[in-house]
């Protein structure tokens, strides 16, 4: 499964290959109603990793609420992605508490270990995304990541280059003790 | 007495009549509060904050927004408010397009006649507008993202009113904009074309394409023999833009006199076509009838947003839908059809009050030899443009006739132009009885008015049919859902516009009253028409008799649904 993903940036959406089934239970459970948009849209990203554009025409037909607006909520809210995402997720607060202990350099260490920028956030693989986050509630941890919602707390650079190799090799070796999708 | 409630409005005592909001109140009082984001017809969004008033404790609140109660007591025009208003227009002109005098929409933009009205001299903030970012996709619209202030109109009037939906806000903050899902050419998205984004949107963020550059280019070769149609619906929409406010229904011998002057060869009028739509209409009806069934109900085909809409939409009801050409391409099959051994180069011109006809004639499905039947399609707008570039004195210019052959136009095919027309027109033909009372007896079966939804039962021979008429694409949705559960109609008038072709984009923009008033002017002209029933046209019998002999399906039928003559498609 990882392979094929590696492989094959683009194909990731056929790679989840497409289960219209989850979907539709998801609307089966809140309703395929118009107030319902963001929770059907977050358990979709929860599924997928991001918002596939093959589900906005799908939910729009099921849901009868058009595409436009369905796009619309996606893009308004900073939490949804239309990108494909990495299989760990990594959040950086840079929340006021997290900024004045420092979360800047642990943002540029996690960077400049996996190669990336605030312009690119997911690598080649599909392997990482890294993101800043305005505030995780968790300031007393500060500074504080997390990585697909687990929490690692008062890290340092030092730290977060060892978690970065320790979920590099986890990526290698497939085993999925940090994916909770 | 007692029970009425009053507040006032810059001092003066305004009677409470159920007003839904302050801004309604202030205005029945007379006084021309600014706004960009409201319309009647639409839910009220508060955003350009225009509308700002302030109380009797100082407190401000947007008028729009703001419910009235009695004992409330507002102004309108302090200082502190016009500082505001004047300090909103300087930030929406920040980030906006200011080329004025190259914008389509220069003399009708509502931002830059508030500029003006609050005499904003300078902008204090630096211009950080956008590079033009057209979206010309299109044939009937071209969008313009440098010029939109986010009002929001469009967006409400397409999902609202039309129940379209090809466009909404994306992003948020200083990045939001107005466009389809993905950011997507509005070709591509569910747009049916009708326009009514264009009509509401106050700036030129959203414009009619324009089409006068590729017609003049025609008048002016020689080598070309230009013919023009011009739709019932013009003709009670130009003269008032001229300063006219005489009966509309009497403009059109002016408007057939300017096109001469301007250029055009030979110039007709689209109701003739719409006679030949209502003989084939009632002839497809009374088929249906006769077979009844699955079939039913019968859908008009003259609205060529509401074809978009269903083949969008509704795939399976498309057989549903009339195999009729609508009135202008009928009519311009038949003037082709005349002017085939022509020895100059003919290209005919469609005058519409639409913007969709764009789409309807670049259909491939349209085309003779791979040239379209209509060259070209310009809006009353587009129409009203060219006679001012032209310099002719609409008010004084002398009526003039239609042309030969195509010289007689029934008031059944002048009503085509209004919500209900195109019904009274079909039942004048299937109504047995030709007296004049029955005309009368017709107009008053429910058909007539520009409520949204009209359903009505007439009795043809024996048989009980059952009618309903909706204007406004949401409204055309409302009915199909109920048609769906079991509701059961024979006939079913659409027209994508609320009140019909009146309202169409491509006409000079109207409120509620305007489009009234233009509709009963329709009813005016048919009442002055001497002849009264497409079938006593003698033009159009003396074409089936001529022309259209053994032409009739090809010149005049196109199945959407995939019927006879989709061989000629593509």
């Amino acid at each position: 499964m990882e392979e094929t993903k590696a492989n094959t940036k683009k194909g990731a959406a056929t790679d989840t290959d497409f289960d219209y089934s989850v979907i539709d239970e998801i609307l089966t459970r809140h309703g395929a109603q118009e107030r319902a948009i963001i929770a059907i849209l977050q358990e979709a990203q929860e599924r997928y990793r991001y918002l596939p554009a093959e589900l906005f025409l799908y939910l729009s037909q099921k849901m009868k609420v058009s595409e436009a607006r369905l796009y619309s909520v996606a893009t308004f809210y900073e939490n949804f992605s239309l990108e494909p995402k990495g299989k760990y997720v990594i959040k950086i607060c840079d929340g006021t508490a997290c900024h004045v202990r420092k979360s800047i350099p642990i943002l540029e260490r996690i960077r400049s270990d996996l190669g990336l920028s605030s312009e690119v956030v997911t690598t080649e693989d599909l392997g990482f995304t890294v993101e800043t986050v305005s505030c995780l509630g968790a300031c007393g941890l500060a500074p504080v990541i997390t990585v697909n919602d687990k929490v690692y707390p008062t890290m340092t650079p030092g730290k977060a280059n060892e978690l970065i190799e320790m979920l590099k090799e986890e990526l290698k070796g497939g085993n999925n003790a940090n994916d909770n999708a | 007495m007692v029970n009425q409630k009053y507040m006032t409005v810059d001092g003066i005592p305004v009677l409470l009549e159920g007003e839904k909001n302050v801004l309604e109140v202030i205005r029945k009082a007379g006084i021309k509060l600014p706004t960009f984001c409201y319309h009647s017809e639409l839910s009220i969004y508060g955003a350009c904050r225009m509308c700002i008033i302030e109380d009797d404790k100082g407190k401000l609140d947007a008028a729009c927004s703001a419910v009235p109660r009695a004992g409330m007591n507002i102004k309108t025009n302090t200082g502190r408010l016009r500082r505001y208003r004047k300090n909103i227009l300087e930030l929406l002109l920040s980030n906006h397009c200011r080329d004025c005098t190259t914008c389509q929409n220069n003399g009708s933009c509502k931002l830059q006649s508030l500029a003006e009205r609050f005499g904003i001299d300078k902008v204090r903030f630096p211009n950080t507008a956008d590079t033009p970012k057209l979206d010309e996709s299109s044939p009937c619209i071209t969008r313009d993202a440098g010029k939109c202030i986010l009002c929001g109109d469009c967006v409400r009037m397409c999902s609202e009113i039309q129940n379209v939906g090809a466009i909404d806000f994306a992003y948020r903050g200083s990045n939001m904009t107005v466009s389809c899902a993905f950011d997507r050419p509005i070709a591509e998205s569910n747009c049916v074309g009708c326009g009514q984004c264009a009509a509401v949107c106050p700036t030129g963020a959203i414009v009619v394409k324009s089409d006068i550059p590729a017609v003049w280019a025609d008048i002016d070769d020689a080598g070309v023999k230009v013919t023009a149609q011009i739709a019932p619906a013009v003709r009670v929409a130009v003269g008032r833009e001229f300063g006219l406010d005489g009966d509309g229904s009497r403009d059109f011998g002016k408007i057939v006199a300017a096109m001469r002057r301007m250029g055009f060869d030979e110039i007709f009028d689209t109701s003739t076509g719409a006679d030949l739509t209502v003989l084939e209409e009632a002839n497809e009806l009374q088929a249906r009838l006769e077979k009844g069934g699955v079939d039913m109900p019968m859908f008009t085909s003259c609205c060529p947003a509401w074809i978009q809409y269903c083949e969008k939409n509704y795939p399976e009801l498309l057989e549903h839908v009339s195999t009729c050409k609508s009135p202008m391409q009928m009519f311009a099959s038949v003037i082709k059809e005349q002017y085939k051994s022509s020895s100059r180069r003919h290209v005919h011109v469609a005058v519409m009050p639409c913007t969709a006809k764009k789409f309807e004639g670049a259909r491939g499905e349209f085309t003779t030899d791979g040239v379209p039947d209509v060259d070209h399609v310009i809006t009353t707008q587009e129409l009203i443009s060219m006679i001012r570039e032209s310099g002719i004195v609409f008010s004084e210019i002398e009526a003039e006739a239609v042309d030969a052959p195509f010289f007689t136009a029934t008031g059944a095919g002048v009503i085509f132009g209004v919500t209900g027309g195109v019904t009274e027109a079909v039942l004048r033909r299937l109504s047995g009885d030709k007296s004049p009372s029955a005309l009368r007896a017709i107009a008053y079966q429910g058909v007539r008015g520009m409520e949204g939804v009209k359903e009505t039962t007439v009795m043809l021979g024996d048989k009980e049919v059952r009618i309903a008429i909706v204007s406004g694409l949401g409204n055309a949705a409302r009915l199909i859902e109920e048609i769906k559960n079991g509701e059961h109609f024979d006939f079913v008038e659409v027209m994508a516009c609320p009140g019909g072709c009146v309202a169409g984009a491509g006409q000079p923009f109207a409120l509620a009253e305007g489009r009234d008033k233009r509709g009963k002017e329709l009813y005016a002209a048919d009442s002055q028409s001497s002849i009264k029933r497409s079938e006593e046209n003698p033009l159009v019998m003396s074409l089936y008799n001529g022309l259209l002999k053994g032409k009739v399906h090809d010149l005049l039928h196109m199945s959407y649904g995939g019927g006879h003559h989709t061989d000629k498609e593509g």
